[in-house]
């Protein structure tokens, strides 16, 4: 039948033309067209890569400033707490150093106070006692003035020291 | 690129249903006048689908009723007992005179075979390779697909980011026929095959929808076209086949008493292969192009049955069965390129496979 039967013209030139269409269509079209695909699939595979990389980056260097910020915050408040402490240790301190130093304030006047006390009972005695002598002296004055008064007083004396 | 396919396939199918109807209006007259005889179309629509040493555009009646057919004329190249002879196919005036180059002398038949005698009327073999009519198309076709590629390439160096315009267009195609038909079909050995298969898919592709235009050829529904094609994927799965592959034929793994069975098949399984390749792609080209020219010739078949009423009558309901077709085969134009090319790289992938 006609239209299955193959004509050799057509066969021929189906043959050349497909031929050199593959030989053309490789070199100006599969090969550049692919290839450019190709690099651009790479290249946008690269840029991906490298965008999740720096996002990465980007996430480390947050937690790490992160981190930094909190040691940094850590650091002060134990800086504020030590000040603190120093602070009152220096106050304590202070405080007991003055109340020892009162204290001693306080001793060495009660000492002084006590001297002068001790001093001037001792005068006092002193002058009572010189005081008596004189009084005595002149009641013995006036005594023995009188000698029957003289009798009685030693007699009294007698009497004293022999009760004893 | 949807509203550009869009407003193709609408010029497409007006042009083909104008150029058509116009065509068979001139045919609606018959040399033979002779009346109350049911139109028959099939000369016409296997005209169409043949092969043609000219372009035959359409016919015009002249004053006195004769037909003239009107076609570009075509070179037609014989090579004829050593002699290598060129001339017009109008030198043949559409059949009526003979060609005669020194002492032989060619004659066409209303098919379009080319005879020579020599000048004792003894009949001399010869090889035609005119540029017929599908070699002329197919030249078109090629010539439009390499500016269409070329394009494509030269915008990949203007244009290092997304594709634009023509590059939009064929590289979802290309990287489809590359990784969904060649890489997956054919495995980790696919690269040394992509170059053909590529050309072949466009190849198919072009002219399948350069034959959807009024007034072409019918390419890739002709059966010496698509032997070449087969022919050569063929001799690619053949050369390329691996030792795995010619033991599977000689030696396939059935029990011993089927071996006189199976071995015949898997030769001839070898052979039918590449045969169904080719009388796939050519019949369903031809069938669609006999259902459009069918359904339009149905017009011309109620007219000489029944008058210009039924013609018209007839016409609105053959037009949209028409456009209906017309929209199938260029769905068809896509899927017999991507068969053709799938099955090719299915069986390259047969032959290549690695035992596992």
């Amino acid at each position: 039948m006609e239209l299955v039967t193959p004509e050799i013209g057509l066969i021929f030139w189906t043959t050349i033309v497909f031929l050199l269409l593959l030989i053309v269509l490789k070199k100006y079209a599969w090969k550049p067209i692919l290839a450019a695909v190709d690099e651009r699939n790479k290249s946008i595979e690269d840029a991906l890569k490298a965008a999740d990389k720096a996002k990465k980056e980007m996430l480390a260097l947050n937690t790490d400033n992160e981190r930094i910020l909190i040691q940094a915050r850590k650091e002060r408040d134990a800086l504020l707490k030590e000040g603190r402490e120093i602070k009152d240790n220096i106050i304590t301190e202070a405080k007991d150093k003055a109340k020892l130093e009162a204290d001693k304030i306080l001793i060495t006047a009660k000492e002084q106070i006590n001297n002068e006390k001790m001093k001037a009972i001792t005068e006092l005695k002193n002058q009572v006692a010189e005081m008596s002598i004189d009084i005595a002296e002149k009641i013995l004055k006036s005594e023995l003035s009188d000698k029957n008064k003289q009798k009685e007083l030693i007699a009294e004396a007698l009497k004293s020291n022999e009760l004893n | 690129m949807k509203t550009k396919i869009h407003i193709l396939r609408s010029v497409l199918i007006s042009l083909s249903v104008f150029v058509s109807t116009t065509n068979i209006f001139a045919e609606n007259h018959p040399e033979e006048k002779v009346e109350k005889e049911t139109y028959n179309p099939v000369p016409k629509i296997m005209h169409h689908i043949q092969n043609s040493h000219e372009w035959h555009l359409f016919d015009y009646k002249d004053n006195e009723g004769k037909l003239h057919p009107v076609s570009i004329p075509l070179p037609v190249i014989l090579y004829t007992s050593g002699n290598l002879d060129f001339f017009m196919s109008s030198d043949f005036h559409h059949g009526h005179s003979d060609v005669q180059k020194e002492n032989r002398i060619y004659s066409i038949d209303e098919h379009s075979h080319i005879t020579a005698v020599n000048t004792e009327q003894k009949s001399m073999s010869i090889f035609d390779i005119s540029i017929t009519k599908n070699v002329a198309s197919m030249l078109i076709s090629v010539l439009i697909l390499f500016l269409l590629l070329r394009a494509t390439s030269a915008g990949y160096k203007k244009n290092k980011y997304a594709p634009k315009k023509i590059q939009a267009f064929l590289e979802p195609l290309i990287l489809f026929v590359r990784d969904d038909i060649i890489k997956a079909n054919i495995g980790p050995k696919y690269k040394k095959y992509t170059f053909f298969l590529l050309t072949v898919f466009f190849f198919i592709f072009i002219n399948n929808l350069m034959g959807l235009l009024p007034g072409s050829a019918n390419v890739t529904g002709n059966v010496s076209v698509t032997l070449v094609l087969s022919v050569f994927t063929f001799i690619i799965t053949t050369v390329s086949a691996n030792k795995n592959y010619w033991k599977h034929i000689f030696n396939p793994p059935t029990p011993l008493v089927l071996m006189p069975i199976m071995v015949p098949i898997e030769i001839f399984g070898v052979f039918t292969k590449p045969f169904a390749l080719m009388i796939r792609l050519f019949a369903n080209i031809t069938a669609g192009h006999i259902t459009i020219l069918s359904l339009i010739s149905l017009i011309f078949i109620a007219q000489s049955g029944a008058g210009n009423g039924a013609a018209w009558g007839v016409a609105p309901l053959s037009v949209l069965f028409v456009l209906f077709i017309y929209l199938i085969e260029l769905l068809v134009a896509f899927l017999q390129a991507y068969i053709f090319t799938l099955l090719s790289a299915v069986f390259i992938g047969l032959a290549v496979k690695e035992d596992h």
